[in-house]
């Protein structure tokens, strides 16, 4: 088969950071692609030295694309060439529609004037072949992830992509939502179109690729073909060693219920009218790892906030009880020190200050750990940084590299060292493993496991029912802002589940 | 990739320390920036800035507004802008005039309430902006225009002085001396002596902590030089000033305050909450900072030092007058910028912004010497600004 891009000895350095180091990568005309390997291995990084947001001149290599060398200067460059890449983080503005999203520096325009009649028709036309059926003039804001990806890849259509670049596409979709995306890319494939796909789901990967290209420490491993793929394989090569368990094994010990909200009932933050959490009851033991199943948009996370201090919602009413003693919940600051901590699921808007380090990151949701009287201990901070660096494993130049310029997931991991620096009975973690790698997500169990070993308690919010099923002591299910099952996880399977949702759908239409 | 692995990290703490190294880079850059500049209108004066005299009115000349800087810093670290500084500080310094002179009220209780009542404006504006979020933009724009009006009308469109004798003391005082020797003010020196040898005794004490446990610094030769440039510099200053009247009063005052803010932004948690506030506001509302009530006193804060800075222009001028304090606060907005705060918010250092003061300072004082027009000062001041920042985001592209 033809090929469309091959990269030759791509070498890219960052400050104190060798990200790249001598890596090649070879695409065939329409093939889907896979990228993979674990956190900071340098999969973005590559994908951005293609896509020229880092210029021809930011790095060393060659690039040739379509048989040509290719010396990009930006974005627009590539694009002109038919490189789309949709990034890691979503790029779409929230308060403008579908329509002008798509178009957004590429209106169709006469004379300077927009014409918005063609930009909605061929709207219309795009959001059809990605299957998303939604008015073009809805606002982004008003869509969930999964069909705001669409929209990105409707973007992408609008441009007449020839080799379609997704970064983490599926990390925050539900599994409906994966595999509608995952069949549109075979479809593009059938049209001749080729595409990039970086992903940690490595079930997906073996789903649709043809090829895999394993990256380790910035540097190829190998390009594995259809026929060797399988995800053992992958993820030995990923890791460099064979990893024998997905989930470390634990015995439980589980006591008292230390933790329980009854009642507990949100409205929307701004229709507050409308109901968001409907009379919730749960509760958590000592010792337990308690795992919340559910849909995109089930009311796990607004839940999960309107505990953690109000963070979310209004017109919150309900009961939180510690110990048996019902607690005041109503600031963070008050959660925070009735033991109470949340790993949010949005690294980037709530979990990090990006313009400041590692080291200062992690200590922020606990000064008074590392300070006397107001005055901060510099040696004790950087001691805690350093130990929680290397206790989830993170990757990075120091302690003192800015979390903006971390990789997705180890910005994750910074996130999570701060909240188990702040030392919570009950830690509340909203998808902690999205856009880990296979090694860290281990690591990160394995984290989960040894707090409650301490006698701590984990409530876990996770989209991956495999996660659920492999961590937890028991499981809730969420639907629509209510409880709608419970089960020890011994019991529970991803049938079970499935079937308490679409049970509760059912009765709710 | 190369990453060290986490066993080795400790003793390379400095050597990869990328953000922290640059941060120093930018202050030294500054300092250079400071020095040559100096060194420039000392040729062009012929020599007048570096005369004692000319370098006590720099001083007296630019207290207030590094005063206004220190609080101005922390504002724009937390994100937001004070644009009411300067009729803030004009109206307190009315109010102080008024007080004294026209009520006859001891200076001391009139000191204190003119204090309390800037911050009390600062907590006026910061209620707004805090607890209700209205951009501070345009809360401190309404200030502005409120307390101009305020102090006019206070003033009754007229100067009111002069001020009691103990009370110019704050900004034409210099501190006793108890020797006596003619011509040169050896208190003061000693003075200079003991800060210097303090500041030595602190700096190689932090090393050899860092040291201890097993953290290294940066290289010796650097620290050795920065530390005896620094203490050059001081001495050198403090032996010019004493040979004409000794270290103003509000040298002093100016000095602990910068300490004190120093401290607070480096070494205490409060200071953290505010970069990390600055940084990224919701991250940090979630990590159980109490944004509001930060923000609510940064702006207290930033009304006591402009009430402050009031007063000292006040004593100086030994007047109140209507037009005091008249774009002060593009002066102190600007002395922060130059010293490399982001008007994004959540970074800035208050030594930055000291030395931007005194970049604008020397630069106003140096080229009234000459004799420049004051409207090319303006043009030039306004260059100059633009350059810093230019070259602020250039930098950070860059990296
Ligand atoms: N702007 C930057 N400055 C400094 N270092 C950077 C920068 N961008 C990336 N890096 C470093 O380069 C390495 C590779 O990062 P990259 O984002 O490509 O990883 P990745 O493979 O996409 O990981 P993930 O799966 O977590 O998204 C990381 O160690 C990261 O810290
Ligand atoms: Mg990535």
């Amino acid at each position: 088969m033809e090929t469309i891009l091959e990269m030759c000895n791509i070498t890219k350095v960052f400050p104190g950071v060798k990200a790249l180091n001598n890596v090649n990568l070879n695409v065939r005309k329409g093939e889907i692609h896979a990228l993979v390997g674990e956190n900071g291995a340098g999969k973005s990084t590559l994908m951005k030295v293609l896509s020229g947001v880092y210029p021809h001149g930011s790095y060393e290599g060659e690039i040739f694309y379509n048989g040509q060398e290719q010396h990009f200067r930006g974005i627009s460059d590539s694009e002109k060439q038919g490189i789309i890449i949709i990034h890691q983080e979503l790029a779409l503005v929230p308060l403008l529609s579908i329509a002008e999203n798509i178009f957004l520096g590429n209106e169709p325009a006469k004379f300077g004037i927009i014409d918005w009649h063609v930009a909605e028709n061929r709207t219309r036309e795009l959001l059809a072949k990605v299957g998303l059926k939604e008015d073009p003039l809805t606002l982004i804001t008003n869509l969930g992830v999964g069909k705001q990806q669409l929209v990105e890849i409707a973007k992408a259509l609008s441009k007449d992509v020839e080799l379609l670049i997704l970064d983490e596409p599926t990390a925050s979709l539900n599994e409906k939502d994966s595999d509608a995306l995952l069949d549109l890319l075979l479809e593009f494939k059938a049209h001749g179109i080729s595409s990039i796909l970086i992903s940690h789901k490595l079930n997906e990967v073996g789903k649709v690729a043809d090829r895999i290209t394993v990256l380790r420490d910035g540097a190829t491993i190998e390009t594995l073909d259809k026929q060797d793929i399988s995800e053992d394989r992958i993820v030995t090569s990923m890791v460099g060693r064979q990893l024998a368990d997905r989930f470390p094994q634990r015995e439980p010990d589980i006591g008292e219920v230390v933790f329980e909200v009854k009642d507990w009932v949100v409205h929307h933050h701004i229709h507050s009218e409308r109901t968001v959490i409907n009379g919730i009851n749960l509760n958590v033991r000592k010792g337990e790892v308690v795992g919340i199943a559910g849909l995109m948009g089930a009311g796990r996370t607004e839940f999960a906030m309107s505990v953690f201090g109000k963070a979310y919602g209004r017109n919150i009413s309900g009961e939180v009880f510690i110990n048996g003693r019902k607690v005041d919940v109503s600031t963070i600051g008050k959660a925070i020190d009735n033991g109470i901590a949340y790993v949010t699921e949005d690294r980037k808007t709530y979990g990090l200050n990006l313009i400041d380090h590692i080291k200062h990151n992690a200590t922020i949701a606990n000064l008074e750990g590392v300070s006397h009287n107001g005055v901060l201990d510099d040696m004790a901070e950087l001691k805690v940084a350093n130990e929680y660096r290397r206790k989830t494993n993170i990757r990075s130049s120091s302690i003192y590299q800015r979390t903006g310029n971390l990789s997705g997931g180890n910005q994750q991991k910074v996130v999570l060292s701060k909240w188990l620096f702040a030392n919570p009975d009950l830690l509340i973690l909203d998808e902690p493993t999205r856009g880990i790698d296979v090694g860290a997500k281990y690591e990160i169990y394995t984290i989960i496991n040894q707090l409650v070993s301490e006698g701590k308690s984990v409530l876990m919010i996770s989209s991956e029912m495999p996660e659920l099923l492999g961590v937890c002591d028991r499981i809730y299910v969420m639907n629509q802002g209510r409880l709608v099952g419970e089960m020890p996880a011994s019991e529970a399977s991803q049938e079970k589940i499935m079937r308490a949702i679409i049970r509760a759908e059912g009765k709710a239409s | 990739m190369t990453v060290e692995t986490a066993a080795t990290q400790g003793k390379k703490d400095f050597k990869t320390d990328g953000s922290a190294l640059k941060g120093n880079y930018r202050e030294y850059g500054l300092v250079l920036a400071l020095i040559l500049i100096m060194l420039f209108f000392q040729y062009t004066t012929s020599g007048v800035l570096f005369k004692p005299v000319n370098l006590t009115n720099l001083v007296l000349q630019n207290s207030y507004i590094i005063i206004m800087a220190l609080g101005m810093l922390l504002v724009i670290v937390a994100g937001h802008i004070d644009l009411s500084v300067g009729s803030v500080s004009g109206f307190i310094g009315g109010l102080a005039a008024v007080m004294m002179v026209r009520w006859q009220i001891h200076y001391i209780p009139a000191t204190i309430l003119c204090l309390i009542m800037g911050g009390a404006i600062g907590a006026a504006q910061g209620y707004w902006i805090a607890y209700h979020k209205i951009p501070s933009f345009i809360v401190t724009l309404a200030g502005m225009l409120v307390f101009r009006g305020l102090a006019l009308w206070l003033l009754g469109g007229q100067s009111v002085g002069p001020f009691p004798p103990q009370f110019q003391l704050l900004s034409s005082g210099f501190i006793p001396d108890f020797f006596g020797y003619p011509g040169f003010n050896v208190t003061s020196m000693l003075v200079g002596i003991i800060l210097v040898a303090l500041m030595i005794y602190f700096s190689v004490r932090g090393r050899a902590k860092r040291e201890k446990h097993g953290y290294q610094g940066e290289p010796f030769a650097l620290f050795v030089a920065k530390n005896l440039i620094i203490a050059g510099i001081v001495l050198f200053l403090t032996y010019l000033l004493s040979s004409y009247k000794g270290l103003p009063n509000v040298l002093i005052v100016m000095s602990l305050l910068i300490a004190l803010f120093v401290f607070v932004t480096k070494r205490m948690t409060v200071g953290r909450r505010i970069y990390a506030m600055g940084g990224n506001e919701k991250a940090a509302k979630l990590s159980g900072i109490k944004t509001e009530r930060l923000t609510f006193l940064t702006f207290v804060n930033m009304g006591v030092l402009a009430a402050l800075a009031g007063l000292i222009f006040a004593a100086r001028l030994n007047t109140a007058t209507p037009k005091a304090g008249l774009g002060f606060e593009l002066d102190v907005i600007a002395a922060v910028f130059i010293g490399g705060a982001s008007a994004m918010g959540g970074v800035g250092q208050v030594m930055g912004a000291v030395i931007g003061a005194f970049i604008m300072g020397v630069m106003n004082n140096g080229m009234s010497i000459m004799g420049v027009n004051i409207d090319w000062q303006q043009v030039i001041k306004g260059l100059v600004l633009l350059a810093a920042v230019i070259f602020d985001v250039y930098n950070k592209n860059k990296a």
